[in-house]
C-alpha cells in the first residue's frame, strides 16, 4: 500500500483576515514554533506518505519560504517529496483563469498532477487541522472496508453557533455515511463533525475530478458525496484525540491558549511517541532567562531572551522581553522585541513587531489586540 | 571528477576525552552535549560553514557510533553537498594492513588520498574539543598574505598558565622563531589553539617524512611543527581574540556551560550572523509551569519545568517536577528530575532519572567538586550522592541502570 497526500493551503483564509493578510492559512504561525501546515505535513510524513502536493491559491510566498526544499519534513526527495502547485494560468488568458473557491475546484485546477499520481490511495487534508492523527490506521480502515472515500470525524458537542460553522456527518453503526449536513442553522447536541481529512482511492479521486470537470461540479459535499450516498462506499473514521481548526480570530486565540492551559492538549499533539511535529529549523540558540525573569504557565520557543515577566503566554522564536516588562495572556510571534517596562495584556503581535520602552497595550480575552507584521510602536 | 576546492578542513574528532570520565563512557568527546542544544563538534563545524569551507573530513576513532549518527549526511550544517560536504573518516584497512590513528599527524597522513581528491591549495587542521567562534577564512587570507607554509592560530594566555600549552615565540612580523611544547619556563604567552593552515604540498611532504621516521609520535605539536621550524620553513602565528575554551575536563566543561549565562554572556550563541548549527530533534517548545521559577538559566526545546531552576543549563526534553530544585548544574537531554529532588553543582548526562527526594551534589560553596551522573542511570528515592561523586554505572548503592 502506498499513499500520496494533497493539502489545501488557502482553505478558510477569510476566517482570520488579520493573520492571513500577507500569508496563506497554511503558513499562519501557531504554538511557538509551528505553522499550521506543519500538523498536516507531519501527520502525512509520520504515516510514511512521502509524496505530498500543496495546492496554493494566492499569497503563498510565506508558505514557499517556510517549506523551502522540504528537507525539514524529510520531503526533499529524488522521487516524490513535496511539490507546491500554484494556480495554473494559461498564456493568452481569457475567462478560463478564474481562481477556485472550493476544494473540488482546487482539485479540478490540479487535474494534471492528480492524473499523474500512481499511489493507490490519496489523503486529502485541509491545512488548518491541528491534530496528531495516525493516517496509516485510517488508510488501513479504508482498505479493509473497500471504501471509495473515508472521512475523519470526531464526536463533539455543538451549540447552535458551533453547528453553523461545521459539517455534520451521519453514519450507521457500521460506519457508512448516511447523510452530510453542511452548516446547519439550528442544530444543537452531539454530532460527528467532519475534520476535513479524507482518504480516497486514487482511481476514484481521478474519476471524480474528471467527472466534475465534465459536469462543472463545484462542491465535493453537494455535487459528489450527497449525490452518490448509497451508490458508493463512503465511510467515517472516528478520531478521538485533540483536534482544533481555526474558524475565527477568537478560535485562534482560544486554541493557542489551550496549549498552555491543558497539559492533555500538549500531550496529544506533541507527546505521541514516534510522531513528532516537524517544522522549519531555524538554528536558534536555546532560550536565556535572566536572574530577574519571572515566567509562569507559558510556552516558550528557542532563541528568546527573557529579562522581564511572562505569564499565560505563547512566545515564538527569537523574541526578546526587556527588563521590567510584563507580558500576560499574549501571543508574540517570531522576533518580537519588547523594550523595558512595557506592559502587554491579551496582545497578538505578528512577526518582527517592536514595542518601545514604557508602552502599555491591552486587548481583551474576547478581542485580543492585534499588531500587524513589522509594526513599530 | 571531483571539484577542486581551495581549502579542505580536517577535523580531528578521535579524542577519547578520558578526563570527562562518565560523560565519554559511550561517546567520543566531540559528541558530548554542550550549551543546551549543541554538541562540542557543532562549533568547529559551524565555524567551517560560516567561513565558507564546505569540505570537511571528520576523523573518528574512539566510540564513533553517536558521533557518526550525529553527523549523518551533514544536513544540519548544510554540508550535504554535490561535491565535498562532510565525510566521516574512520581508520581503515589498506593494502599494507590496518592501523589505528597513531597520532594527529598520522591520522591526516592516512587520509592524504581524501585530501588529494579535492586538490586543495590549503588544508585546515582543526580539533573537535574546543568551544569558540572563529572566522577561518580570515586566517586563510592571512596565510596567503604572509606567504607562509604554515599558519598557527594562537591565543594570548596568562604567563602563569602558559606551561599548559604549546607556546609560540614570534618576531615582530608574527613569524614563529621557536616552539615550546608545554614549557616549564615559558618565554611567550602565545598559546597554540591546535588550529593549523598548511599549504598542501608542504603538509604532504612533512607527513610523509614523519611517517618514515621511526620512533616519531606522529603528532603535529611534537613532530611536524618542530621539524618544519628546524628546516627554516615559514611558520606564522595568527592571533585570535575572543572566547576559546578547551572543554577537556569536568570543571572546564561546567565553566564553559556557565559562560553562556548572564545578560552579556562571556560566550554569545545568540549571534544571528554567526549561527551555531546543530542537529534538530523536532521537540516542541518548552513549558514553564504555574509554580515554576526559572532564573539565570538556559532552557532548551521540549523541557517541562514545574520546579525551581537557577543558574543552570538544561538540554532538550528535561523535566523538572514540582518542588525539585536544580542549581548551578548542567542537565543533558531527556533527564527527569522528580518531585522534591535536589540537584546542586552537578553535571547529569542524558536520559537519567533523579528520583523523588534524592539529592545530588552539594551547594557550590560547600562542595568538594562537581558531582557527575552518567547516562541512563536512576538515582533512587531519597538517595544522596556526594558532591565529588563520579557515577558511571549501577555499581554504587542507590543507583540503578534504566532499561532501554
Amino acid at each position: 500500500m502506498s499513499a500520496a497526500g494533497i493539502i489545501f493551503s488557502n482553505i478558510h483564509d477569510n476566517n482570520i483576515p488579520e493573520l492571513t493578510r500577507n500569508r496563506t492559512m497554511a503558513s499562519v504561525p501557531f504554538g511557538c514554533r509551528y505553522r499550521l501546515i506543519d500538523f498536516a505535513l507531519s501527520n502525512m510524513v509520520n504515516s510514511n506518505i512521502s509524496n505530498v502536493s500543496v495546492v496554493t491559491h494566492y499569497n503563498y510566498q510565506s508558505l514557499m519560504d517556510h517549506i523551502g526544499s522540504g528537507k525539514d519534513w524529510d520531503l526533499a526527495r529524488r522521487s516524490g517529496g513535496i511539490k507546491i502547485l500554484p494556480p495554473f494560468i494559461t498564456a493568452y488568458a481569457n475567462n478560463v483563469n478564474s481562481l477556485y473557491t472550493t476544494r473540488l475546484e482546487a482539485l479540478k485546477s490540479v487535474n494534471y498532477s492528480i492524473s499523474k499520481i500512481t499511489d493507490d490511495y490519496v489523503v486529502l487534508s485541509d491545512c488548518d487541522v491541528i491534530c496528531n492523527i495516525d493516517l496509516n490506521d485510517m488508510i488501513k480502515n479504508h482498505i479493509d472496508n473497500n471504501a471509495d472515500l473515508t472521512m475523519a470525524v470526531k464526536k463533539v458537542y455543538l451549540n447552535k453557533a458551533k453547528a453553523k460553522i461545521n459539517v455534520l456527518v451521519d453514519s450507521d453503526e457500521d460506519g457508512k455515511i448516511t447523510d452530510v449536513q453542511a452548516y446547519p442553522t439550528s442544530f444543537e447536541g452531539e454530532a460527528d463533525i467532519n475534520l476535513n481529512i479524507m482518504v480516497m482511492t486514487r482511481q476514484y479521486l481521478q474519476e471524480v475530478v474528471l467527472d466534475s470537470i465534465a459536469h462543472n461540479y463545484t462542491s465535493l459535499t453537494r455535487d459528489i458525496i450527497l449525490r452518490n450516498i448509497g451508490r458508493k462506499v463512503y465511510r467515517t473514521y472516528r478520531y478521538d484525540g485533540y483536534f482544533a481548526c481555526i474558524n475565527s480570530s477568537q478560535d485562534y486565540y482560544t486554541s493557542s491558549m489551550e496549549l498552555i492551559n491543558d497539559r492533555e492538549v500538549r500531550n496529544q499533539l506533541f507527546g505521541i511517541k514516534n510522531r513528532p511535529v516537524y517544522t522549519k529549523v531555524r538554528n536558534s540558540a536555546p532560550t536565556y532567562y535572566s536572574p530577574e525573569a519571572k515566567v509562569k504557565n507559558s510556552l516558550i520557543a528557542d532563541g528568546c531572551e527573557i529579562f522581564g515577566e511572562v505569564e499565560n503566554s505563547i512566545i515564538f522564536r527569537g523574541t526578546k522581553i526587556g527588563k521590567g516588562s510584563v507580558v500576560k495572556n499574549c501571543i508574540l510571534f517570531q522576533d518580537t522585541y519588547t523594550g523595558e517596562n512595557v506592559k502587554l495584556n491579551c496582545v497578538i503581535a505578528d512577526k518582527n513587531v517592536v514595542i518601545r520602552d514604557n508602552k502599555n497595550l491591552s486587548g481583551d480575552e474576547t478581542l485580543p489586540f492585534y499588531l500587524s507584521k513589522g509594526k513599530m510602536i | 571528477m571531483f571539484k577542486k576546492k581551495e581549502c579542505v578542513a580536517m577535523l580531528l574528532a578521535g579524542g577519547q576525552g578520558s578526563r570527562l570520565y562518565a560523560l565519554t563512557e559511550k561517546t567520543a568527546k566531540p559528541a558530548v552535549t554542550f550549551g543546551g542544544k549543541y554538541r562540542i563538534i557543532d562549533f568547529p563545524m559551524s565555524n567551517c560553514v560560516n567561513s565558507g569551507i564546505n569540505t570537511v573530513g571528520v576523523l573518528t576513532q574512539y566510540q564513533p557510533l553517536v558521533l557518526n549518527e550525529y553527523i549523518g549526511n551533514g544536513q544540519p550544517w548544510d554540508l550535504d553537498r554535490m561535491s565535498g560536504g562532510v565525510m566521516v573518516l574512520p581508520p581503515y584497512q589498506g593494502k599494507n594492513g590496518a592501523d589505528w590513528y597513531k597520532g594527529t599527524a598520522n591520522a591526516i597522513y592516512q587520509n592524504l588520498d581524501f585530501i588529494r581528491r579535492y586538490a586543495p591549495d590549503y588544508v585546515l587542521i582543526l580539533s573537535g574539543d574546543h568551544i569558540y567562534k572563529m572566522d577561518y577564512n580570515a586566517m586563510l587570507q592571512d596565510h596567503k598574505n604572509t606567504g607562509a607554509d604554515c599558519t598557527i592560530a594562537v591565543l594570548e594566555v596568562p604567563l602563569s598558565e602558559a606551561s599548559r600549552f604549546g607556546i609560540m615565540v614570534t618576531d615582530e612580523t608574527r613569524k614563529i622563531t621557536e616552539f615550546q611544547e608545554k614549557p616549564k619556563n615559558p618565554i611567550s604567552t602565545k598559546a597554540s589553539m591546535g588550529i593549523y593552515i598548511f599549504s598542501t604540498k608542504v603538509l604532504e611532504k612533512y607527513l610523509i617524512d614523519d611517517e618514515n621516521t621511526p620512533g616519531s609520535s606522529n603528532d603535529f605539536g611534537k613532530n611536524i611543527i618542530p621539524n618544519m621550524l628546524n628546516d627554516g620553513m615559514k611558520l606564522y602565528a595568527y592571533p585570535f581574540e575572543g572566547y576559546w575554551k578547551d572543554v577537556g575536563t569536568i570543571s572546564s566543561l561546567w565553566e564553559a556551560n556557565m559562560d553562556l549565562l548572564g545578560e552579556k554572556p562571556e560566550f554569545n550563541v545568540h549571534d544571528k550572523k554567526w549561527r551555531i548549527f546543530s542537529r534538530n530533534y523536532a521537540a516542541p517548545p518548552h513549558y514553564i509551569g504555574k509554580e515554576a521559577t526559572v532564573s539565570d538559566s538556559i532552557i532548551s526545546e521540549g523541557c517541562e519545568i514545574q520546579g525551581k531552576v537557577e543558574h543552570s543549563v538544561l538540554s532538550s526534553g528535561v523535566i523538572v517536577e514540582k518542588g525539585a530544585i536544580v542549581k548551578d548544574s548542567v542537565i543533558m537531554s531527556g533527564t527527569v528530575i522528580k518531585a522534591g529532588a535536589n540537584v546542586n553543582y552537578s553535571i547529569i548526562d542524558s536520559d537519567s532519572v533523579i528520583s523523588e527526594n534524592a539529592k545530588v551534589g552539594e551547594e557550590r560553596e560547600l562542595a568538594k567538586g562537581i558531582a557527575v551522573i552518567g547516562s541512563g542511570l536512576c538515582v533512587e528515592k531519597g538517595v544522596a550522592i556526594a558532591s565529588d561523586a563520579m557515577i558511571n554505572d549501577d555499581s554504587v548503592d542507590g543507583v540503578s541502570a534504566i532499561e532501554k
